[in-house]
């Protein structure tokens, strides 16, 4: 709620039009939220895709399902979980003041994202490798399914714009560190790490969900 | 409880702070220069240039409509091919429905009124209310350079697969439309935080006037909705660029799919196009009968209402598309219901100017040939809506007068509207009330003359988008053509008069039109932080009954965080550049 009081002292994070911190924290964290709302819509379309080629096509789900490596899927799922984990550390580090910490979280962050999109990069190129295209380029005969290309066509745009979000994810969090190094952040004013960190959270929630209905399912 | 509610209660000291006649320093003339406009932060200067904007596009979109008509004077090829034809519809439909009617009342009227009747500086993200601009102005070059690199003929709508494989370059297209969704997210998330956060002291929800109430409710459907819009389009771009084959048959993908994608964000989005309308409504249909809204509360929650229904009934859309009986009755149920909460509406405005002393101003004016047009556009939508009808409409010139009569009937008369009445508060310029009236009269008659002969021709057979036509359609053609020209006119005297006002219009008071509504209890054009004190509610915006001076009441002492705070104001301003 708005509340107002003529001799409030504003620190100088604080942007002009807002009356204290507190609104300016509550309504970054509350924008974040509406942008992530829009995010899960983003995505649901092509889970939508995925629901309805689904329905039509159960077989081919679980042939398709199989060319997929469970193994390395689980091992970049356990590493956005942890990433989350850091994620959520670093935002802790902020509002104790600890500057190091800050630093050291978010770049174990960005590392084990980096690992992630690396080992994404081994699956892609190995599937490439055996002609698992997408659509019209798909040329693999080992699933005997005349819609397999469908299939990959949702595997590479759901996998796809997630990759695009984690390395959008990298990016904003280098941009954290280089402000945190000057100082920037600190127990009064960490927004900035706060609504990357939920950012973070959506990224590692999709995949949570795309892993399970992309590999698992056999 | 009642311990701890008081304990909620804080006490202001307020005084009455009467608006500026003659304004020194208003938000036009500080922070001037180009460089400053494209940086500015400002919603006052970011709403004018999305105005300008908008009415470019609008211009634009209105010469090809121009243009097609007059190509439609005869049955046989006059001017332009069968080819540029099919260009010309999808651009006009394309640029009116993505660059004029989705942004023009949230983004251009919205953004400049809306902190100003929340009593606050900015809406919440000011650099991301930029950031919005800038991105509707990418996605308009992407537009632009498909326009002028092959051309689009697939209809607004992109149907698939047509639009996988015709010519031309639909992907710049797609791209532009992708691009612009975001714009319109952005302003979306930043309404709806502005609205729930920086609301003035004491202005509690039921405060807050109509127009805020509509702005909410399309800014939830611009949320929800617009990215749907955004992965359909992208799957669409990939479908050309890659042949992902998700909806193109030949690769084993569905085309219906890209319909029910597409209709999902399309239908809603016509609410977010018309529900900020219904707004402007409100407002004006109050301040010109200078009496209480009528049914606040069924006005605010209707258009929340519409909002959720509105996701409820895309698939009307394709009756014909081979859904199943059972979806298409349920579609045609649901499409009846949205008619509820807007008959609600229709019946409270009539209900507010009720013995109510009603002023015929030129805002005004446009309300009732809204009323009027709307309804109308209204009434035939429930006809389309209805299964055993749409099958002999579906795809003809009736669906064609429909939407214009929501749209334009109904969205443009209320943007003119709003235009007209926020007009002297945006410039602090009155404009030609005699030849605005005019204008008004012209819009109405050439706007009749257009679109009901396309009624009549659609019920009896003559299909949309066709190049050519049967001799016995031609009357029904000229009469529409003709139409459009007087149409051209009225737009082309709106165009003059203001252009005048602009330059030697009369100066406009704080409050020309005597409303209590919280935008005009402040200098016009007001300054660059909106008040120069911190206003405080303790009235409706409609409370006509009560005195003037208790809705000009601001915190004692405050100065808004100038003058003490002038050192620490400065040092934020230069740090947002």
């Amino acid at each position: 709620m708005a509340q107002t009081s003529a001799n409030v002292k504003k620190g100088d994070h604080v942007q002009h039009h807002f009356v204290d911190s507190d609104q300016q924290f509550e309504s970054a964290k509350m924008g974040m939220w509406i942008f992530l709302v829009t995010e899960i819509l983003f995505f649901g379309g092509l889970f939508l895709a995925y629901i309805v080629f689904r329905s039509w096509y159960p077989e081919l789900y679980l042939m398709a399902s199989d060319h997929l490596d469970t193994f390395w899927g689980a091992v970049n799922t356990v590493v956005l979980i942890g990433s989350s984990l850091t994620v959520a550390m670093a935002i802790r580090s902020a509002q104790l003041n600890q500057q190091k910490g800050l630093i050291i979280n978010l770049a174990i962050t960005i590392a084990l994202a980096c690992i992630f999109m690396v080992i994404k990069y081994f699956e892609y190129t190995h599937k490439f490798e055996l002609g698992i295209y997408p659509g019209a380029y798909y040329a693999y005969d080992g699933i005997p399914h005349d819609k397999a290309n469908i299939f990959f066509s949702i595997y590479y745009m759901m996998t796809g714009l997630h990759g695009i979000h984690v390395l959008i994810g990298i990016g904003l969090m280098i941009w954290l560190i280089v402000r945190a190094r000057k100082g920037h952040f600190h127990s009064e004013y960490y927004t900035p790490v706060e609504i990357t960190g939920l950012y973070w959270h959506l990224v590692d929630i999709i995949w949570i969900f795309l892993f399970p209905l992309l590999y698992l399912i056999d | 409880m009642a311990t701890s509610e008081t304990s909620n209660i804080k006490r202001l000291q307020v005084r009455r702070f009467k608006p500026e006649e003659n304004p020194k320093s208003t938000y036009l003339t500080e922070e001037t220069g180009i460089w400053a406009w494209m940086t500015t932060v400002d919603h006052k200067k970011i709403g004018l240039m999305y105005l300008a904007s908008i009415l470019f596009f609008f211009f634009v979109g209105g010469t090809l409509a121009l243009l097609l008509r007059t190509e439609l004077l005869t049955p046989a090829q006059s001017f332009i091919t069968a080819d540029t034809y099919n260009q010309i519809f999808t651009l006009h439909g394309a640029i009116m429905v993505f660059f004029f009617l989705v942004p023009s009342v949230p983004a251009a009227l919205g953004n400049f009124v809306l902190p100003l009747q929340l009593g606050c500086k900015d809406v919440a993200f000011p650099r991301v209310n930029l950031l919005s601009y800038y991105i509707y102005v990418i996605g308009a070059v992407f537009t632009l350079i498909a326009i002028f690199t092959g051309g689009v003929d697939t209809g607004w709508t992109f149907y698939t697969p047509y639009s996988a494989t015709t010519g031309g370059n639909v992907m710049m297209m797609t791209l532009g439309v992708f691009i612009l969704g975001f714009s319109s997210i952005l302003t979306g998330v930043n309404f709806i935080v502005t609205i729930h956060r920086l609301r003035s002291p004491g202005q509690t929800w039921n405060k807050i006037s109509l127009f805020l109430w509509s702005l909410y409710a399309t800014s939830i459907i611009q949320i929800l909705a617009t990215p749907v819009l955004a992965i359909t389009l992208l799957l669409l771009t990939m479908e050309r660029a890659l042949h992902i084959g998700i909806f193109d048959p030949a690769l084993g993908g569905d085309p219906v799919l890209y319909q029910h994608f597409f209709w999902f964000y399309s239908h809603p989005a016509v609410y977010i196009m018309i529900v900020p309308g219904f707004g402007i409504v409100s407002e004006i249909i109050s301040t010109f009968s200078r009496k209480h809204i009528f049914g606040y509360w069924a006005i605010a929650l209707s258009s929340l209402a519409i909002a959720f229904i509105g996701f409820l009934v895309w698939g009307h859309h394709m009756f014909t598309a081979g859904q199943s009986s059972l979806a298409n009755m349920v579609f045609s149920f649901l499409t009846f219901l949205v008619g509820i909460p807007t008959g609600i509406k229709i019946f409270n405005w009539v209900a507010t100017m009720y013995k109510g002393s009603i002023d015929m101003k030129t805002p005004m004016l446009y309300i009732m040939a809204f009323l009027f047009l709307f309804m109308i556009g209204g009434f035939t939508g429930i006809m389309l809506g209805s299964l055993a009808v749409d099958i002999h409409l579906h795809d003809t010139y009736y669906v064609v007068a429909h939407f214009h009569y929501v749209m334009m009937g109904g969205m443009v008369m209320a943007f003119l509207g709003g235009l007209h009445y926020w007009w002297p508060k945006m410039f602090g310029k009155m404009y030609n009330e005699f030849w605005a009236r005019i204008a008004c009269v012209v819009i109405f008659i050439g706007f009749n003359l257009t679109f009901l002969p396309q009624f009549v021709m659609g019920s009896m057979g003559m299909p949309r988008r066709y190049f050519n036509y049967l001799e016995q359609f031609q009357g029904y053609h000229q009469a529409s053509t003709y139409g459009s020209y007087i149409l051209g006119i009225g737009f082309l005297i709106i165009a003059a008069y203001l252009l005048h006002s602009l330059l030697r219009g009369k100066k406009a008071p704080p409050n020309p039109w005597g409303s209590r509504a919280m935008e005009w209890q402040t200098s016009s054009p007001p300054s660059l932080h909106n008040y120069e004190h911190t206003p405080v509610v303790i009235n409706g915006p409609y409370d006509y009954h009560k005195p003037m001076s208790e809705f000009q009441l601001g915190i004692e002492g405050s100065h808004n965080g100038h003058g003490e705070h002038q050192h620490t104001e400065t040092k934020t301003v230069e740090a947002d550049k």
